[in-house]
């Protein structure tokens, strides 16, 4: 979906064949596989958002140069294999505790650039202790949630963010904030925490809007950078299979109802450099 | 002796105290813990001595937040200690099992006190089963170290993050309130392990080497088949090469009282009383309670009269005890539970009858 229209790289560090070839007939490439993503085919269904995301991170790994400084935690639910998808060091947390899991390892690693990959269920439900207090204590880690408002990998059931009115295989008729409560901000509550020095929410609904989530994601990467706390993106993806519509239909749903719950935009923006906790 | 030796200097330690001392003089880049009677002075002697030595302490949010926190720090390569009590303990599944399945070395220490639920914040052997028997879901054991005295319990630290290192495994060191709380004379056998590098490690790629991951998921039946196959082979080179365990008056004992940590402690004393009054008793104290001396403990015991296990729990090293011997010699067993402590005379009392049937 994105585009890298300005991008004249020769691929000369990929692959050496396609390299001569490049080179021979001085195409100019505008589109690739990001150096930092590997060349497995991910398991994500067709249409989902994982696979947008996945490329806008590894662009940026790849534009920062970052790559072979990062090490990636891992989350539990359909981004539970991203470790096979990025060209980096990266380890598994249990359900929800990505946040702690990346506390432990960029304490111990301070100069290494680390990342939480988390969906909605994962971060806004089980985990929902370790992201506040990994935000509270300012920790110089990047959460990349995505938010598709459902427990896509255990076969569609209501997640925190699910919207009211939202049928899933536990709420069959629909969510009724009697029965199961209210869609969690949670990207709100965290940015009322001083530790948060950038919180921000995109999505990856339409190109435009992928094009703003780089920006955003590129925002937070930076944050870290200048070790001045936690930064959080949430990303409004879809779930097409879950939520039993096209792809097409469930990037409409994205722009025109879920953004309506969840308004884009930065949040909280703090990230002038502060001291780094020992 | 040709030499004169100037007699090391004795230091009046608590339990809890010394074996934070002895993680840090045994290397331990970074602690994480939450606070819990009766383990709390080691987040406290922590929380002020590893920013003096320039290492890492958290004070996480929970016992799920530590055990995590010391994942990732401890996929990194370093030398982590966690500690916790039962209640504590409990959370701290999830992530033992984890690092037991991801293979990342780590030391636990875990101060018992009484349960079940929040129990009590009495001294107790009560987590015998939940240490011993892998503690989190799936198949798994960790090596558990028992200390019986805070002395032991300074040299058990650096073992403990040897064999967490050598074995790529969690490590559980089981105490209790007692050795926790009470003040002894220790000469403190402090000792740094040698560092290894490790070929799994994260510290990123550095654009020189293929990503290493650290993960306990294998999704493919033959996949996870053949990471449990290699697991327990692993366990069954510690089973076989790491067992520990102390005697005590065993030779001419009739009589052999079975007992770890502070239970030992008190067996001692109603030994000694026995012995007094020519009762021949013995001791025979496990001091790993996985891998369990079973060999060992059938071999010391063969043609005794009666064994006599203690537990300060309702009896569940007892079964261990009762597997490893397979019926050869009568076991008994006595304990208490909820912070109440067997008097050495009552236990000198059960080996009395048992050494009069």
């Amino acid at each position: 979906m994105t585009i890298e229209v300005a991008d004249t790289r020769e691929v000369a560090d990929t692959r050496e064949a396609a390299d001569t070839r490049e080179a021979a007939d001085t195409r100019r490439v505008i589109y690739r596989r990001p150096d930092a993503l590997t060349e497995k085919s991910t398991h994500y269904c067709p249409g989902c958002g994982h696979g947008i995301v996945h490329r806008l991170v590894a662009e940026l790994f790849d534009e920062m140069g970052l790559t072979g400084r990062t090490i990636g935690v891992g989350s539990v639910g359909c981004s539970v294999f991203a470790y096979d998808y990025f060209k980096i060091d990266f380890v598994e947390s249990p359900h929800g505790r990505a946040p702690a899991v990346a506390t432990g390892v960029r304490r111990l690693q301070p100069d290494k650039f680390v990342f939480t990959y988390q969906g909605d269920g994962d971060l806004a439900a089980i985990g929902t202790a370790e992201i506040v207090h990994a935000a509270a204590r300012g920790e110089n880690i990047t959460a990349i949630f995505v938010n598709n408002g459902i427990y896509g990998m255990t076969g569609g059931q209501m997640a925190p963010t699910t919207l009211l009115g939202q049928k899933t295989t536990s709420s069959p008729l629909g969510r009724d904030p009697i029965l199961a409560g209210y869609p969690v901000p949670i990207t709100e509550m965290l940015a009322l925490v001083p530790g948060t020095a950038y919180a921000a929410r995109g999505s990856v609904a339409t190109p435009q809007l992928v094009g703003r989530a780089k920006v955003l994601l590129k925002k937070a990467f930076e944050t870290q950078e200048a070790k001045a706390g936690f930064s959080i993106v949430e990303i409004l993806s879809n779930c097409p299979v879950g939520w039993g519509m096209t792809a097409p239909a469930s990037m409409e749903h994205v722009e025109k109802d879920v953004i309506a719950t969840y308004p884009l935009g930065v949040l909280v923006d703090r990230s002038a450099p502060v001291a780094e906790p020992r | 002796m040709a030499t004169a030796t100037i007699a090391p200097k004795r230091v009046l330690m608590k339990g809890n105290e010394a074996m934070a001392e002895a993680a840090i003089q045994a290397g331990c880049d970074a602690y994480f813990g939450y606070p819990i009677t009766p383990q709390a002075e080691i987040l406290e002697l922590m929380a002020r001595r590893m920013p003096e030595e320039g290492r890492v302490f958290i004070q996480a949010e929970s016992e799920l937040g530590a055990i995590n926190m010391a994942l990732g720090a401890a996929a990194t390569g370093a030398r982590v200690l966690v500690s916790s009590s039962s209640p504590g303990i409990s959370l701290m599944a999830e992530g033992m099992s984890y690092m037991a399945g991801s293979e990342v070395p780590m030391v636990l220490i875990n101060v018992m006190r009484g349960g079940p639920g929040l129990g009590s914040i009495g001294p107790s052997q009560s987590d015998y089963f939940q240490a011993v028997k892998g503690h989190g879901h799936g198949d798994y054991k960790v090596p558990v170290l028992a200390p019986s005295s805070i002395a032991e319990a300074v040299e058990l630290m650096a073992d403990s993050f040897e064999l967490a290192e050598r074995y790529r495994t969690p490590v559980i060191v089981l105490a209790d309130g007692v050795l926790g709380q009470a003040m002894e004379p220790v000469v403190p056998a402090y000792r740094e392990p040698p560092r290894q590098t490790f070929d799994w490690s994260l510290s990123g790629t550095n654009g020189e080497r293929e990503a290493r991951v650290v993960r306990s998921l294998h999704l493919k039946p033959e996949d996870l088949n053949l990471h449990n196959v290699h697991l327990q082979e692993k366990f069954a080179r510690i089973a076989e090469r790491e067992v520990r365990f102390a005697t005590e008056r065993i030779e001419d004992a009739d009589v052999v009282m079975v007992a770890y940590g502070t239970a030992a402690r008190i067996c001692r004393t109603a030994m000694e009383r026995g012995r007094a009054h020519g009762l021949r008793l013995g001791i025979f104290r496990p001091i790993t309670l996985w891998p369990f001396p079973s060999a060992e403990l059938l071999a010391a015991t063969a043609g005794k009269k009666a064994i006599l296990t203690v537990e300060l729990s309702a009896g569940q090293m007892v079964e261990d005890v009762r597997l490893a011997i397979e019926g050869r010699v009568p076991v008994h067993f006595l304990g208490h539970q909820g912070g109440i402590m067997p008097a050495p005379n009552e236990i000198l009392d059960a080996c009395r009858k048992l050494v009069a049937e």
